[in-house]
Formats: structure tokens, C-alpha cells, sequence
């Protein structure tokens, strides 16, 4: 069993959970005026606020996806959080301090402050949504994914509490207590993570046969007969059927028994073959499901997995580490990681097959294992421009997401606003070198789940101790709620003053526009919940790097262009807005990855050549808005140009 | 528009991208020198990584000392940030 409900980790997670909402509940009982509920009347202390923006940002997404990628994967999770942070400097180099002067409240605020055109408003709150809805599935699903090994419950209804609890924060407070939420539980990830790390590298590693239950997955070797058949002693081997033919599977059945056991294939000496001991989750055609060839049951689950298999020199243990010696001594040893094969069965039913694969440490700490990423060492050049778009869609995605941009307006002013992001940045990044270490340990830890690659860093935490997974999944459960919140708020934000405004055309009062943005609240609230539970088997750090896409493509052109454009006109900034994010959202829902994970049909008839679509698109936002200007100059400027 | 800070912001910006560029370049078109092993056994790759966050940080403290207040905001705001 990888996950056991305990008493005292649902104690510690309740008790931690009710705590951030009363104290949202306290302090929004503050925040009556729109300014209030929007901004924070500019008032929140720039430390508080730079914390904050780590709340905001080190989200489910940044917790779970990175440590989880990382523990699968290895290096490869690692280029996400050197994104993610690469991606703070356009924030506050180019973009922070002219948009806290020209803006408001919102994105749309800020362009509209130029050029008050209902058409800017339209379209940038028209993004700002898209945006806000795409970040938030990630963090839904994160959500799902940390209650169903904490409480017992299924994912989804992880996903219906974090939606409703969220909903509720949202209506009765607004960004004075969100704010607050994100400074607490900012401080508490990074603190925490820390903890986690020290007892990491006091722990080291250990050469080990399997997983934390002590269960030791079976080697054998089989001998192959002359007309190719293979033999093992003990075992009967079974006719392959179904898909299993052409698969590098043997399904084996012990003598004396009907379970059906599956071994993966390797080559040892001439005319012997090595099998490795596999995990299997199969769906019958008749709808039951089974666990290494028999029903699942608390007794017969899949085991945790995660070891290393061999340590320099021999050494059956490492001793405790230090920050460099983690990696050298990886470097030199041997894990073994877990992959995945889908094998369609000859009665229709459908079999996960969950296989070692043992990896030298060089290979776990060098990009590009992640089948994601494999295309760097590919001949292919759109291979190689899959990484380079994610690259780039990183590193333009911050400054144009809508709820960090929300947080420049919280600060009195441009010098308190350069600070706040001086201590985001410095928790921002003291946590993603932290990603490193624990997805590494997690990856080592013998905790992990094969068929979840988001429930690594609490797994680790388990691993550790009780308490400790208690608290992390706690943290982590406020951080979906705290992100969560403060992405509800950026849309109910844009419905209420950009759109609504737009939309009724009438001017409305203070009490209107916060009544609308809470009706918003409760209806995207509602959108997420629905979607988390669609996009369950998604990493959820895949899914924020799209969420990045859709935000620099959409907004970053329009935001560049008017800081540093002086022809840059309304036309052109709803057109490249418009642009941007259709053709990004379009090329995601187009692309073979969406094609495989939601509608389930074979990737290669997808049209889009390569997964993540920033290299295209930001660059299509940027010359939608150039030439959209130029065509639309007013007429003085054109006869002087 | 374009006050100092500005300017130093994207003179800051353009060091940073020559940063990550370099590494995004040598990811892609050449994953293998990312493998070589430079000081204490640790790759190049967790080397240049570490580097860029830490940068990051580095960068970003170095615009808030040079930084000035904006002018009409001098008496709020006293002295350089740190």
C-alpha cells in the first residue's frame, strides 16, 4: 500500500487549513470598497507583498509537477523551475515599474489607461479569463491529486472541496486576505522544503531491492531455445495474445498458480535473456480492475518504487551528504526508473504495464531523458524547436500572467514594488534549488507511485516521516488554495471592469462591481472544478507550461510594444491580444500531446508539428501588432512617416 | 518615458538573456557538453542551472541598489533599496 490514511496527518491538515481560512475571513472583514477587494487599497507592506508573490507563483504546479518531474525523470523537471525563474527577470526588468504607473487594477487596466478604447478592454479581459482558466486546471488537478492519498477520498472530490473552498475565500474576502494567505503559506513551502532537504542529505542514499513496503522486485533470467521460445525454470511462459506479441513483455504464470505476471526483457549473455519484474493495472473487459494479475485489494496493490541500484565503489549505503556530494555521488550511481506501456489485450481488455528501467546517475542529471524533452538530442530540427518554444514560453510567461501582474498594484509605490519583487525572486529562487534535491530524493526515496508523477514530493515527505507529510500536503493543499484564489480574483477582476463595463455600457458603482466580480468568482470556480476533473492524468507542471504559452502570447506582445513602441496603436493591441491567444490555444488543443492525454486519440494525426506553440505564437503577436499599427497610424503620424 | 531605471532595467535584461540564451542554446543544439563534469564531479548542466537562479537573484539585487526612487516619490521613500 502506497497510501494509508493517518489520523494525525488529517488532524495536522485540518487544523492547518482552518487556520488560513479564519485568518482570511478575519482580515477580509477589512476590505469593504472596491479598491479594498481589488488591490488591497496599495497598502500591503512590500516584504509581505515580495513573500506573496512567491505564494502566488510557487504553486501546486511549481510543488508537485517539478518534483514530480524531476523524480521521474530526472534533470529535465529542473529546466522548468530555471524557466519559471528566468522568467521573473523580464517581469521586473522590463515590465514592473512602467505598468504600476500606468495602471490600475488589472492587465487591461493598465493598456486601457493609454488608450481608454472599449476594444482594448474587450479583448484584454477576454485574455486575461483564458489565461486564468488554463492556469487554474493545473492547479485543480493538483488539488485532487494531494486529498485522494491524504483523506482516502477520489480525485474528484479533491477538486469539488479546493473549488468550493476557494469559491468561499474569494466571495467573503478578496486580495487583502489573499495576500495574506499567499505570505503565510509562501513562507511556510520554502521553510518546510528546507526541512525536507536537511534530511535528505542527512538520509543519503541506499542501494535497495524495491520500494518502502520491502517488497523485491524479481530478476530472472530465462534461457532461449533454439526456435526462439524462452525458458525459465519455475514459470510457465504464456502464449503472447493481443499486443503483447510485438511488446519487449513476457507474461509469465508461477507454476502451481493462474496469476499472471509480467517481466520486461533485456539482453544478458548469448542465448540468455534478463527479466525484470514489472506492475501491471489491468481493466478487463468486464470492467474489473487488476493488480498484477489479481484484484486489487488492500493487500494486493501496486508497490512503491524508487531505489537506487548500485553506489560508487561498491558501497551499500552513502552516509549523510552535502549539497555537492548529492549530485556527484548520483553521478556515479545507478537508478532505476519507471516507464509506461499501454497493451490493448487479446479479449479487449487494456493492460498498464509499469517496467524498470535501470539509468546511470550521469544520464538521471543531464537534460533531456524526459520523453518530452528527448528531442534535443534528436537529428529532427522541430524536435529540437519543441524545448525552444517551452524555453521561450517560460521565459515570457510571468510577466504576462494575469495574477502576478494583480500583485504590482498591492505596494504603495514603484520602489516598494522593486523591493516586493527583489524578495519574490529571492524565495522564488531558493525554492527551485531546493526542486532539485527533493525531486532527486524523491526519485530515491522508495516512496513513489508508478502511476502519479504529482504525488512525488509528498511521497518524499512520507518517506521522511508521518508529521512531515501531514504538514507538506497541508502547505500544499494552501498552496492550491492560495493560487487558486488569487487567479478567481484576476478573472472575476477582468469580467467586473473590463468586461461588464464593455458589456452593459453604462457606468456601475462600487457595490455593482464587486457584486459582479463575486457572481464571476462563483461561476469560474465552478468552470475549474469541472476541468480539473477532466485533465486528472496530466502532469500537472506540463500543464502550467501551457498556461505560460497561452499568457506571453496573448499579453506580452501588447505589453512590450506599449512600453517601448511609441506608434503602437488601440487597433494593433486588440488584434495581437485576439491573435495571440486564439492561435495559442488553438495549436495546444490541436497538438498531438492534448490528441494522446484528453481525447485519447493517436498523436501522430495531430497537424501541428511539435507540442508547445510559444515559438510561433509570440513571435505572430508581435507582428500582428506591428503591422495592425502601421495600418492603423493616425494621420499626422503617417504623412511624417 | 524611458526614465533611468528603465534603462538600467534593460541593460540588466540583456545580460540575463545572454545568460539563459546560452543555455537554452547549448541544451539544443549541443546536449552533450551539458554532461562534462567541470568541478566536484557535479555536470555542467546543474552547474549552469544553479547559476542562472542564483544570477537571477544577484541581478535583481544589483537593480534595486542602483535604482533611484522616482523623483515625486523621494520623500516617501528614502534611500537606496536593498
Amino acid at each position: 500500500m502506497i497510501y494509508e490514511a493517518s489520523t494525525l496527518a488529517v488532524v495536522i491538515f485540518f487544523a492547518f487549513v482552518a487556520f488560513t481560512l479564519g485568518l482570511s475571513f478575519y482580515l477580509g472583514g477589512k476590505a469593504k470598497s472596491s479598491e479594498g477587494y481589488f488591490a488591497a487599497h496599495g497598502q500591503i507592506p512590500w516584504f509581505v507583498n515580495g513573500v506573496a508573490f512567491a505564494g502566488d507563483y510557487l504553486s501546486a504546479a511549481s510543488f508537485l509537477g517539478i518534483c514530480g518531474m524531476i523524480a521521474f525523470s530526472g534533470y529535465d523537471g529542473f529546466l522548468y523551475s530555471i524557466g519559471f525563474l528566468a522568467g521573473w527577470i523580464v517581469a521586473l526588468f522590463v515590465i514592473a515599474e512602467p505598468m504600476k504607473r500606468l495602471g490600475k487594477f488589472t492587465f487591461a487596466d493598465a493598456l486601457d489607461a493609454k488608450f481608454q478604447s472599449k476594444g482594448v478592454k474587450l479583448a484584454a479581459g477576454i485574455s486575461t479569463l483564458a489565461v486564468s482558466v488554463f492556469y487554474l486546471i493545473p492547479q485543480m488537478v493538483g488539488a485532487g491529486v494531494l486529498v485522494q492519498p491524504l483523506l482516502g477520498f477520489p480525485h474528484w472530490v479533491g477538486v469539488v472541496i479546493v473549488g468550493s473552498v476557494v469559491i468561499l475565500i474569494v466571495v467573503t474576502a478578496g486580495m487583502v486576505s489573499t495576500t495574506w494567505v499567499q505570505f503565510l503559506k509562501g513562507s511556510l513551502l520554502v521553510i518546510f522544503s528546507t526541512v525536507l532537504v536537511v534530511m535528505l542529505l542527512a538520509r543519503g542514499y541506499e542501494v535497495k531491492q524495491g520500494g518502502n513496503d520491502e517488497y523485491e522486485f524479481k530478476t530472472l533470467t530465462a534461457v532461449e531455445q533454439e526456435d526462439g521460445a524462452l525458458s525459465i525454470e519455475g514459470y510457465e511462459v504464456l502464449a503472447p495474445g493481443g499486443e503483447w506479441g510485438g511488446s519487449n513483455f513476457v507474461q509469465l504464470s508461477p507454476a502451481g498458480s493462474d496469476q499472471v505476471l509480467v517481466f520486461s526483457q533485456a539482453d544478458a549473455s548469448e542465448g540468455e535473456v534478463l527479466l525484470r519484474e514489472a506492475q501491471t493495472v489491468t481493466m478487463t473487459n468486464d470492467g474489473q480492475k487488476l493488480v498484477n494479475g489479481k484484484p486489487q485489494s488492500a493487500e494486493n496493490d501496486l508497490h512503491p518504487v524508487g531505489r537506487v541500484s548500485k553506489l560508487p565503489e561498491g558501497k551499500e549505503e552513502s552516509g549523510p551528504l552535502d549539497l555537492l556530494s548529492f549530485f556527484s555521488t548520483l553521478q556515479e550511481s545507478e537508478v532505476v526508473l519507471w516507464r509506461s506501456e499501454k497493451i490493448t489485450n487479446e479479449d479487449g481488455g487494456s493492460t498498464t504495464v509499469y517496467y524498470q528501467k535501470p539509468t546511470p546517475g550521469a544520464q538521471v542529471l543531464r537534460p533531456g531523458e524526459h520523453p518530452k524533452f528527448a528531442g534535443i538530442r534528436s537529428d529532427k530540427f522541430s524536435n529540437k524547436l519543441n524545448f525552444l518554444s517551452l524555453m521561450l514560453a517560460l521565459f515570457c510567461g510571468t510577466a504576462s500572467l494575469p495574477h502576478i501582474l494583480i500583485r504590482y498594484y498591492t505596494v504603495k509605490d514603484g520602489a516598494s514594488a522593486r523591493k516586493s519583487t527583489i524578495v519574490g525572486i529571492a524565495s522564488i529562487g531558493f525554492f527551485y534549488v531546493l526542486t532539485l534535491y527533493m525531486g532527486l530524493g524523491a526519485m530515491t526515496s522508495g516512496a513513489m507511485d508508478v502511476t502519479s508523477s504529482n504525488m512525488a514530493a509528498p511521497l518524499l515527505a512520507k518517506s521522511m516521516a508521518d508529521w512531515l507529510f501531514a504538514v507538506i500536503s497541508a502547505i500544499a493543499f494552501t498552496t492550491v488554495l492560495g493560487t487558486v484564489s488569487g487567479l478567481i480574483l484576476a478573472s472575476a477582476g477582468a469580467v467586473a471592469h473590463d468586461l461588464a463595463g464593455v458589456v452593459l455600457k453604462e457606468k456601475l458603482n462600487d457595490a455593482e462591481l464587486v457584486r459582479i466580480a463575486k457572481i464571476t468568482s462563483v461561476i469560474v470556480g465552478a468552470i475549474a472544478i469541472v476541468l480539473g476533473i477532466l485533465f486528472e492524468k496530466m502532469n500537472v507542471g506540463f500543464l502550467v507550461g501551457w498556461a505560460f504559452s497561452v499568457a506571453a502570447s496573448a499579453n506580452l506582445p501588447s505589453l512590450v510594444m506599449l512600453l517601448f513602441w511609441k506608434k503602437t496603436t488601440k487597433q494593433g493591441i486588440t488584434a495581437a491580444v485576439l491573435v495571440g491567444m486564439i492561435s495559442s490555444l488553438g495549436w495546444i488543443l490541436l497538438s498531438g500531446d492534448t490528441f494522446k492525454s484528453v481525447y485519447g486519440i493517436d498523436p501522430e494525426t495531430s497537424p501541428v508539428p511539435f507540442d508547445q506553440p510559444g515559438i510561433v505564437t509570440i513571435p505572430l503577436g508581435f507582428l500582428t501588432l506591428w503591422v495592425v499599427s502601421l495600418m492603423t497610424q493616425p494621420k499626422e503620424e503617417v504623412s511624417a512617416a | 518615458m524611458q526614465s533611468r531605471n528603465a534603462r538600467i532595467g534593460l541593460k540588466l535584461f540583456c545580460v540575463y538573456l545572454l545568460l539563459y540564451g546560452g543555455f537554452v542554446g547549448i541544451n539544443t543544439f549541443s546536449p552533450e557538453t551539458m554532461e562534462k563534469t567541470p568541478f566536484a564531479g557535479v555536470n555542467l548542466a546543474i552547474w549552469y542551472g544553479m547559476a542562472l537562479i542564483i544570477g537571477a537573484f544577484v541581478l535583481a539585487l544589483i537593480y534595486g541598489i542602483v535604482c533611484k526612487p522616482e523623483e515625486d516619490e523621494v520623500n516617501k521613500e528614502g534611500g537606496a533599496d536593498a
